[in-house]
């Protein structure tokens, strides 16, 4: 494949996957919330939770059908695009996206039916256990897809056949390698977080228009709740995280930090533009020493800088720099929304301050941003290889002309913003409709 | 220790995922291309209603194939995706715009006709794309060294088209049968004559098709008529008779359930046909499944779970259904 065949075929993939990962983190966040208020309906009998249940089982249901379509295209590129990829890593990642699909897929599949349609004709306890099912679903299909991606940025339990292929030495090691626990831990966490602040800004859209409404009430407060509680673990998740990234792949993070030199006391790099062409990190605004200690809690531990490796081997600081900072700032601005929560329910103001409410509109989306600012920073940081240090993406591509990934590139945006266009909008009216029975 | 052929058991495994797509997504699909035939609103309401709990699941099959390919036989999906880059780009696109208009159509009355075109056109275009890229396999992919060695469009020949006609037609039968055992009234009487234009389609294409294939390749040609294999191969043929004979005099009699059932039948056996003349290639005729394997360890670990999970996967699907047993309640609204 030629340069601009692969520059191609690496936009197709960062287009139609950065589109689909929007839909899976809302559906393990609200199966899991459709399954607490089934639950709680059953468990209290108040017909609110039932309501609550109806009104996001439709959102639930339109956000999972583009998943599931949006997926499918996932589960086909590997083969059209990255042939070669899927040749040789084919024998350690393919069994886990086999047990995804076993485990997963047909879980969620078999029981959204009767989840979506069928508690009249199954009954209550049964349409309960369906909810359940899903929502377990959604959690196996993040398990193995995150185990998947984390063997490509931390291989382990692997060794090289004759024909070049990484084949399978030890498969405890492979599904649970070195990133694994701490990426599918930030990933639950963004997920349940997304769907926190899209449930907390419907909430509140309708509280400013009737703040009586228990419904609407019920969902903020559930979504305030979620907020302050998950957002800090979130924040420790994610250190945890960047901690194992820097012993498994430190120039990720001198990308992320944008550090061109290596030194002792390392300072942090507020802002600034990370210029790949002159090594350094132009405009930087830095707080001495502090690099350091958030990377190695100590301030004069040593942290690396890019130019220890060789120009081809390393990831573009300008974009990972960035993509980092939109994601902590997401991170932070929903920690503080709530701790803010927080104040104002010790003080029985929760549902009657109009700010925290437009705020809490106007952040409805932050934790998708996030989450695909975040994957922006893992995926381009671990470049130039697709399995991390051992196979290029330069040579994980399939000998295909540009003119066909272009012109597939292409279908693909017509395509997805088109359909996927429709979807959000069909959504965000269901949004503005008031939960009422 | 027995010495258990792995790569065998996982061709067989695969054959019968690729199988349950087909004839499960093949009549949502089929619903789809029927779509536009069916004139009043409430009737296509009823159509989209009688496969609504239950087409992801049989999409989910497809995943399973693509997916166990990659798991199980890289070698082979390396090759075959570049190989059917546009066919399969088509599929893919086709059940984007059909699947999401399972949900989009209810969610508006102005636009609704928009994404009842996309459901017809979308699942057509699926079902083409696939017959397409059923007949670029059949007709030979050209290999070197560990990738497809061919041209950008060496999936197009009227051998494909055809293929890909026959898939559409054989959908729609599928799809018309299932409206029989699922619908009832006007709906059902369209459905009787969906079916017997859709069988007829469908009988002309599998005839041209099996005609035709045992002259694309030495290997097909013995794999049918050589001397003493006719023998055993010559049941196939007989059998899709039979099947069809079944199907017609079903639909003239006006049951329910066996003109289903019998376009199932056909389903199979032309399957079975064609296995007769892959096996045991994965892509014919270079590479076969052994060739392809991933290492044991590979199949192996996933055989383990598979054992155990595809019964469960059946049991749970069959539950769904029978949830759903019964016919569709006449007039459309339902679910939504």
């Amino acid at each position: 494949m030629d340069i601009d065949a692969l520059t191609l075929a690496r936009l197709q993939f960062a287009f139609t996957v950065s589109f689909h990962i929007i839909f899976p983190a809302i559906s393990i966040g609200l199966a899991s919330y459709l399954a607490v208020l089934e639950g709680l309906w059953l468990f209290t009998g108040r017909v609110v939770f039932l309501d609550l249940f109806n009104y996001w089982k439709k959102i639930f249901a339109v956000a999972f059908g583009m998943g599931v379509v949006s997926g499918i295209v996932m589960s086909y590129q590997f083969g059209t695009n990255w042939s070669v990829f899927s040749d040789k890593a084919g024998p350690v990642i393919g069994p886990l996206m086999g047990y995804e699909v076993l485990t997963a897929f047909f879980l969620e599949a078999g029981f959204l039916g009767v989840m979506l349609f069928g508690l009249s004709r199954v009954g209550p306890r049964l349409h309960f256990l369906a909810t359940l099912m899903v929502a377990l679903g959604t959690f196996l299909s993040a398990f193995w897809i995150l185990s998947v991606n984390s063997w490509m940025q931390t291989p382990a339990g692997y060794a090289i056949n004759d024909v070049g292929q990484f084949v399978p030495a030890d498969w405890l090691a492979i599904v649970f390698n070195p990133s694994f626990p701490y990426r599918l831990l930030h990933m639950l966490l963004a997920a349940y977080l997304s769907t926190a602040f899209i449930v907390g800004g419907t909430g509140a859209f309708h509280l400013l228009r009737d703040a009586t409404l228990p419904a609407s009430r019920i969902m903020f407060s559930m979504a305030m709740w979620m907020a302050a509680l998950v957002a800090p673990l979130q924040i420790v998740a994610g250190d945890l995280h960047g901690l194992n990234t820097l012993e498994h792949q430190p120039a990720k993070v001198a990308a992320m930090e944008g550090h061109f030199e290596t030194h002792a006391g390392a300072p942090l790099i507020l802002f600034g533009w990370p210029d790949m062409e002159q090594e350094r990190t132009r405009y930087a605004v830095a707080v001495p020493g502090l690099g350091s200690l958030i990377l190695t809690h100590d301030w004069n531990g040593t942290v690396r800088g890019l130019k220890e490796w060789p120009p081809a081997d390393r990831p573009n600081s300008t974009i990972v720099f960035w993509s980092f900072r939109v994601m902590v700032g997401a991170g932070l601005a929903m920690l503080a929304v709530g701790v803010w929560s927080l104040a104002l329910r010790a003080r029985r103001r929760l549902y009657e301050q109009p700010w925290l409410l437009r705020t809490s509109v106007a952040l409805g989306p932050i934790g998708i941003v996030a989450v695909i600012a975040g994957w922006i920073t893992t995926e381009v940081g671990r470049q130039p290889y697709t399995v991390y240090g051992l196979l290029r993406t330069a040579e994980s591509a399939s000998s295909i002309d540009a003119a066909a990934v272009g012109a597939s590139l292409a279908a693909f945006a017509l395509v997805y913003f088109t359909v996927f266009g429709a979807g959000a909008f069909y959504i965000l009216r269901l949004m503005s409709k008031a939960p009422h029975p | 220790m027995m010495h258990l052929d792995l790569a065998l058991i996982w061709a067989g495994l695969l054959a019968f995922a690729v199988l349950a797509y087909v004839v499960l997504d093949g009549f949502d699909l089929g619903v789809g291309i029927l779509f536009p035939f069916m004139p009043g609103e409430k009737q296509r309401d009823e159509m989209m209603n009688s496969v609504a709990p239950v087409w992801d699941g049989n999409e989910t099959w497809l995943v399973l194939g693509g997916g166990g390919l990659f798991a199980v036989f890289p070698l082979a999906y390396a090759i075959i995706m570049p190989a059917l880059y546009a066919p399969v780009i088509a599929l893919l696109l086709g059940l984007v715009f059909r699947g999401v208009a399972f949900e989009f159509r209810w969610k508006t009355e102005r636009g609704k006709f928009l994404w009842d075109g996309a459901f017809a056109a979308g699942s057509t275009l699926a079902a083409f794309a696939q017959g397409i890229a059923l007949g670029a396999l059949v007709q030979g992919i050209p290999v070197a060294g560990r990738a497809y060695a061919g041209g950008w469009w060496d999936w197009l020949t009227p051998f494909s088209i055809l293929t890909g006609i026959a898939l559409v037609s054989g959908y729609a039968l599928l799809g018309a049968t299932w409206l029989i055992y699922k619908t009832q009234g006007d709906t059902q009487q369209r459905a009787y004559r969906f079916a017997a234009v859709a069988g007829g389609a469908t009988l002309a294409a599998i005839g041209l098709v099996s005609l035709w294939t045992p002259f694309l390749s030495a290997v097909f040609m013995q794999r049918w008529f050589a001397w003493p294999r006719i023998l055993f191969v010559a049941p196939v043929p007989a059998l899709v008779a039979l099947a069809a004979y079944v199907l017609f005099s079903a639909l003239r009699r006006r049951h329910e359930l066996s003109p289903f059932v019998a376009s199932l039948a056909l389903f199979v056996l032309c399957f079975v046909g064609l296995l007769i003349s892959f096996f045991p290639y994965l892509v014919p005729t270079s590479v076969t499944l052994w060739e392809a394997a991933a290492p044991p360890s590979s199949l192996g670990f996933l055989l383990a779970g598979a054992v155990f999970l595809v019964p469960l996967i059946l049991v749970y699907t069959a539950y769904s259904y029978w949830v759903f047993r019964g016919k569709i309640e006449q007039g459309g609204g339902g679910y939504h």
